[in-house]
C-alpha cells in the first residue's frame, strides 16, 4: 500500500466529502427549521444533475456556466415545495411527515425513470475537465473545482447566516420558532428561504457533480443516504457540523473502499451512522 | 361521588366488554369471509387467482407495517428485509438440506425475530426520523450483503427445485393455483387473528399509549423498549411468513427483488392509504393497489413499474398531506365513538 | 405516620444553569405536600428527577425506604408512584376509557377488570359521561380530570400532580380540591405543585417552598407563610399573593 495511493485517497474523499457536506447542509437547514426531515432530498439533487446535463445536451451550456441557473431553479422548487406541500404536512403527525417527502422522493425518481429512461448519462468534455497534477498525486479537475466551488457555498453560507439580518432571522426562527415570530420575523418566510438555500446548495452540489458523475434516475438515493449519515453525524440543525461530517464521511468512505473491499464501503459508512446515533444522538455539534 | 355518577356507573359496567359490531358491518362481514372461501370457485381464471393471491399476501404485509408503524408508531422503511428473510430461509433449507418449506417457515420466523432484535434494540430507542433513516440504511446493507453472499446465490439468486411428487410437503402446486390460494388466504386469515387479538389485548393497548405519548406511556408503568421491540419482533415475523410464501410460489429468488425498496413502499402505502393503526385499512390497500398495479403493468407493459412507482409515490404524498389517516378512521372513528369497540 | 418519600440532596445542573440544587424534603404516607414556587424555579424538573425522566446528578431518592434514584420511569411507576404532567398529554386517539384502562393495566392483565377498574376511576373524576368520546375532544378541565383518572387507576401509594388547577375556573378547582381531599381521605400520599395559594393553603399538610432551585422553607403552612424568604420571593405576604 504505497503512501501515494493513500494520499489519492484522502484527497479524493476530501473532494467527494466537500459534495457530501453541501448536499447534507441543506437538508440540516430544513430540519433546524420545522424539524421535517426530507426524505426526497437526494431526488433534488438528481433533478439539478439533469437539468444541468439537459442545458448542456439541449441547449450546449457548459455547466460552469449553467450553475447559476439551476441553484436558481432549484432555490424556486424548494419554495413551491414548501409553499405547496410542506406546509400541509407540518400539520400532519409525524408519520405523515416521513412518509410523505419519502413519498415525494419516490415520485420523482420513478418520473425521471420514466421521461428519461434509466441509462446512464454523461456531459463529455466540460470547461473544466482535465488533470491536475501534483508530484505523483493525480487530481481531476472537475474534482478539484467542484471542491472549491462546495467550499466557497458554505463559506457564503456562514457569512449570510451569521452576518445578514435575514441570516439571523433563520437561526432565530430555527431555535425558537414562536419567539421569533413574537418579534416580528416572517418565520413563513424564513421556512421557505430555507427551503430554497437547501435545495439551492443542492442544485450547485448537483451542478458541478454532473461535471464528473454518471447522471441517473437513481443517482439521488446514495448520496441521500450518505447526506443522512452526515447530518445525524454533524448534528442536525448544525451547519459547521455538517461540513465537518460530510467530509469525514468522504474520507471514511474513500479510505474504507481502498484498505477493505471496496464494494463493502457504504457499509462502513453506515456502520458509522448506526454508531454514532446510538453512542451520540445529537451528533457532534447538533441539538437535536 | 355524586349519585348520578354511581347510577352511571352501574349502567356503565353492565356493557359488553367489546360491544357488538352494527348489523351492517356483520352483516358485511359474513358475505366476505362467504365470497373468500368460494372465490376460487366463482373466479374460475387463473389470472383472478393470482391477483387474488397478491391481494392476501400483500394485506398481510401491509398489516406487518401497521403493526410496527400504525399501533406502535415506529416507521419502518425496512419492512422488505424480513420478508427477504423469509423467502430465503425456507428456500435455503430446501434446496441445501431438503427440508420442508413448512419447517422453512417456522425456522424464517424465527429468524426475522431475531433480526428484529438485533436491529431494534439498538435503534427503536431512537427519535422517529433517526430510526426510519437506519432502516433504510439497515435495508440497503441487508440487500448488498445477500447480493455478495455466494451460498445463498449471490446476485443471482437461488431457484426452488421444482418437484412434482408431494405438493403439500414441498409447498408447491403446479396445476393450478387453487391451493396457493387458500394457503395464502390461511396466512392472511391467521395474521389478521393474531392482530384483531393484539387489539383487544393489554400489550396493544400499551402499544398504542407509547405510540401517542411516550411519557405518558411510562408514567403508566410500560416498559417502552421492550413493547416496541416486541412489536418489531411480531412485524418481522409476519412479513417473513409472507416472503416464505412469496418464494414458494414464484419459486425463483434473487436479492435484488426480494429486498427491493419498493416492497418497504408499497406496504407502507397500503397502509397509510387505508388506514394505518386501523384492523382492517391494510387491507383495503392491498385490495385497491394490488389490482392497481397488476392491470397497469398489463396496459403500460414494462413501463408499468415505473408508472406504479410514480402513481404510489404520489398517491403516499397526497394522502400525507389530506387524510393521513387513511380511508378506514374516519369510519372507525364513528363505529368507536358509538360502541367503544376498538 | 411513616416515611414514603425520602427525596435528599437532588441535584440536576444543564450546563450553566442549576435546575434544582440539594433538594431535600419528605413525605409521610397518606399526607399532602405542596411544592410552590415562581416560574422556573425548577419544579417539574424537581418530579422528573424523583419519577426518573431524569437522571439526577447528585442525591437520592428513596421510597419506602428502597433507592429508586435513576430508575426508568415506567419501574418506578410500577412501584406505585403515579404523576400527572403539567403539559397534558391524555393518549388522543383512544376513548376515555381506554385512556383510563391503560392506566389500569399496570395493576392487571385482565381486560374486563381493567376496564371496570377504568370507569370507576372516570366515575371518581366526574368523567363517565365522555367515557366514549375520544381523548382529545375534551376541554383542558376534563383532560385534567382524565389524567388523573388514568394515575388514579393504577391504584398508586404516591400520586405526583403538577398543577392540576392550572387554567380551570373557579367552580372546577372546588370541585378538585374536594376530589384531593377524597383521595387523602382515601389513604393516599400526595404531592402537588401549586400556583393557587388559597388552594394549596386548603389541601398541604405542609409546604415546599422552591425559588431559582434551591429550598427556601419546608414545614407547615403557618411556618412557610411568616418565612421571610418566602415572603421575599413571593413579593409579600402569601395572603397578599393570593
Amino acid at each position: 500500500m504505497s503512501g501515494e495511493l493513500i494520499i489519492q485517497a484522502v484527497i479524493s474523499g476530501l473532494l467527494m466529502g466537500l459534495i457530501y457536506a453541501l448536499v447534507a447542509v441543506g437538508l440540516s437547514l430544513i430540519f433546524g427549521l420545522m424539524e421535517i426531515v426530507n426524505f426526497a432530498h437526494g431526488e433534488f439533487l438528481m433533478l439539478a444533475m439533469f437539468t444541468t446535463f439537459w442545458f448542456w445536451a439541449l441547449a450546449s451550456l457548459d455547466p460552469l456556466l449553467s450553475l447559476p441557473l439551476v441553484a436558481i431553479i432549484l432555490a424556486l422548487a424548494g419554495i413551491l415545495v414548501h409553499f405547496g406541500i410542506i406546509r400541509r404536512l407540518l400539520k400532519a403527525p409525524m408519520l405523515a411527515q416521513v412518509c410523505g417527502t419519502f413519498g415525494l422522493g419516490v415520485a420523482l425518481r420513478a418520473g425521471a425513470q420514466f421521461l428519461w429512461t434509466p441509462d446512464f448519462r454523461t456531459i463529455t468534455n466540460p470547461l473544466i475537465a482535465g488533470r491536475v497534477q501534483i508530484g505523483p498525486i493525480f487530481i481531476g479537475q472537475p474534482q478539484l473545482i467542484t471542491g472549491g466551488i462546495c467550499l466557497l457555498s458554505f463559506v457564503a453560507l456562514w457569512w449570510f447566516v451569521t452576518r445578514t439580518e435575514t441570516g439571523l432571522g433563520l437561526q432565530a426562527t430555527a431555535q425558537d420558532r414562536q419567539a421569533a415570530a413574537v418579534m416580528g420575523i416572517p418565520t413563513e418566510r424564513m421556512s421557505a428561504l430555507g427551503w430554497a438555500i437547501g435545495l439551492g446548495c443542492v442544485g450547485i452540489a448537483g451542478s458541478m457533480l454532473s461535471t464528473f458523475y454518471y447522471i441517473f434516475p437513481e443517482v439521488g438515493v446514495n448520496f441521500a443516504l450518505l447526506a443522512f449519515v452526515a447530518v445525524a453525524l454533524g448534528g442536525f440543525g448544525s451547519i459547521l457540523g455538517s461540513l465537518v461530517a460530510g467530509v469525514l464521511i468522504g474520507l471514511v468512505e474513500s479510505l474504507g473502499g481502498l484498505l477493505l473491499d471496496p464494494s463493502y464501503k457504504t457499509l462502513i459508512v453506515f456502520g458509522l451512522y448506526l454508531a454514532v446515533v446510538i453512542v451520540r444522538p445529537h451528533g457532534l455539534f447538533g441539538r437535536f | 361521588m355524586s349519585s348520578n355518577q354511581t347510577d352511571m356507573l352501574e349502567a356503565a359496567r353492565a356493557e359488553r366488554l367489546w360491544p357488538r359490531p352494527p348489523l351492517w358491518v356483520a352483516a358485511l362481514g359474513a358475505a366476505a369471509i362467504a365470497l373468500l372461501l368460494a372465490y376460487p370457485f366463482i373466479f374460475k381464471a387463473s389470472f383472478s387467482h393470482h391477483l387474488m393471491i397478491l391481494i392476501l399476501l400483500y394485506a398481510l404485509m401491509a398489516q406487518s407495517w401497521n403493526v410496527v408503524a400504525g399501533l406502535s408508531g415506529q416507521i419502518s422503511l425496512g419492512q422488505a428485509i424480513f420478508f427477504g428473510i423469509g423467502a430465503y430461509s425456507s428456500t435455503v433449507l430446501f434446496t441445501k438440506y431438503a427440508i420442508t418449506p413448512w419447517a422453512g417457515l417456522l425456522v424464517g420466523m424465527l429468524l426475522s425475530a431475531l433480526a428484529a432484535v438485533a436491529i431494534g434494540v439498538p435503534t427503536l430507542r431512537l427519535r422517529g426520523h433517526y430510526f426510519a433513516i437506519a432502516t433504510l440504511l439497515i435495508g440497503s446493507s441487508v440487500q448488498i450483503v445477500f447480493q455478495r453472499w455466494d451460498w445463498v446465490g449471490a446476485a443471482s439468486g437461488l431457484y426452488v427445485p421444482i418437484d412434482r411428487t408431494s405438493p403439500l410437503f414441498y409447498l408447491q402446486f403446479h396445476t393450478s393455483k387453487v391451493p396457493y390460494y387458500y394457503l395464502a388466504l390461511g396466512a392472511a386469515a391467521a395474521g389478521y387473528l393474531v392482530v384483531w387479538k393484539l387489539r383487544r389485548s393489554r400489550f396493544g393497548f400499551r402499544l398504542q399509549a407509547l405510540r401517542d405519548e411516550p411519557d405518558a406511556a411510562a408514567s403508566l408503568g410500560i416498559a417502552i423498549a421492550r413493547h416496541k421491540v416486541l412489536a418489531f419482533m411480531i412485524s418481522g415475523a409476519m412479513m417473513s411468513v409472507a416472503g416464505t410464501f412469496y418464494g414458494q410460489y414464484v419459486l425463483v429468488l434473487d436479492p435484488e427483488r426480494l429486498f427491493s425498496m419498493e416492497i418497504s413502499i408499497i406496504v407502507l402505502l397500503m397502509t397509510v392509504l387505508g388506514g394505518s393503526g386501523t384492523l382492517w385499512g391494510p387491507a383495503l390497500g392491498a385490495a385497491i393497489l394490488v389490482p392497481l398495479s397488476e392491470y397497469s403493468r398489463i396496459w403500460f407493459g414494462g413501463t408499468g413499474r415505473t408508472i406504479d412507482l410514480i402513481l404510489y409515490g404520489i398517491l403516499i404524498l397526497l394522502v400525507c398531506m389530506w387524510r393521513p389517516s387513511g380511508i378506514l378512521s374516519l369510519l372507525e372513528e364513528r363505529i368507536r365513538r358509538r360502541t367503544g369497540t376498538p | 405516620m411513616s416515611l414514603l418519600l425520602d427525596v435528599k440532596g437532588l441535584t440536576k445542573r444543564y450546563g450553566g444553569l442549576t435546575a434544582n440544587a440539594e433538594m431535600t424534603f419528605d413525605v409521610n404516607e397518606g399526607e399532602i405536600v405542596g411544592i410552590i414556587g415562581p416560574n422556573g424555579a425548577g419544579k417539574s424538573t424537581l418530579f422528573d428527577l424523583i419519577t426518573g425522566f431524569q437522571p439526577p446528578d447528585a442525591g437520592r431518592v428513596l421510597l419506602d425506604g428502597r433507592d429508586i434514584t435513576g430508575l426508568r420511569p415506567d419501574r418506578i411507576s410500577r412501584l406505585g408512584v403515579a404523576r400527572t404532567f403539567q403539559k397534558l398529554k391524555p393518549f388522543p386517539d383512544l376513548t376515555v376509557t381506554e385512556n383510563v384502562i391503560v392506566g389500569a393495566l399496570a395493576r392487571t392483565s385482565d381486560m374486563k377488570t381493567a376496564r371496570d377498574q377504568a370507569l370507576e376511576s372516570l366515575a371518581f373524576v366526574d368523567l363517565l359521561e365522555k367515557r366514549n368520546h375520544f381523548a382529545r375532544e375534551l376541554s383542558t378541565g376534563q383532560r385534567k380530570r382524565l389524567e388523573l383518572a388514568r394515575g388514579l387507576a393504577m391504584s398508586p401509594r404516591l400520586i405526583l400532580m403538577d398543577e392540576v388547577t392550572g387554567g380551570v375556573d373557579q367552580r372546577t378547582i372546588a370541585g378538585l380540591i374536594e376530589l384531593v381531599l377524597e383521595l387523602k381521605h382515601r389513604g393516599l400520599t400526595i404531592v402537588t405543585i401549586e400556583h393557587n395559594m388559597q388552594v394549596i393553603m386548603r389541601l398541604a399538610d405542609r409546604i415546599l417552598a422552591l425559588h431559582a432551585g434551591r429550598r427556601i422553607a419546608f414545614g407547615t403552612p403557618e411556618q412557610v407563610r411568616s418565612e421571610p424568604a418566602v415572603v421575599d420571593a413571593y413579593l409579600g405576604t402569601i395572603d397578599d399573593a393570593a
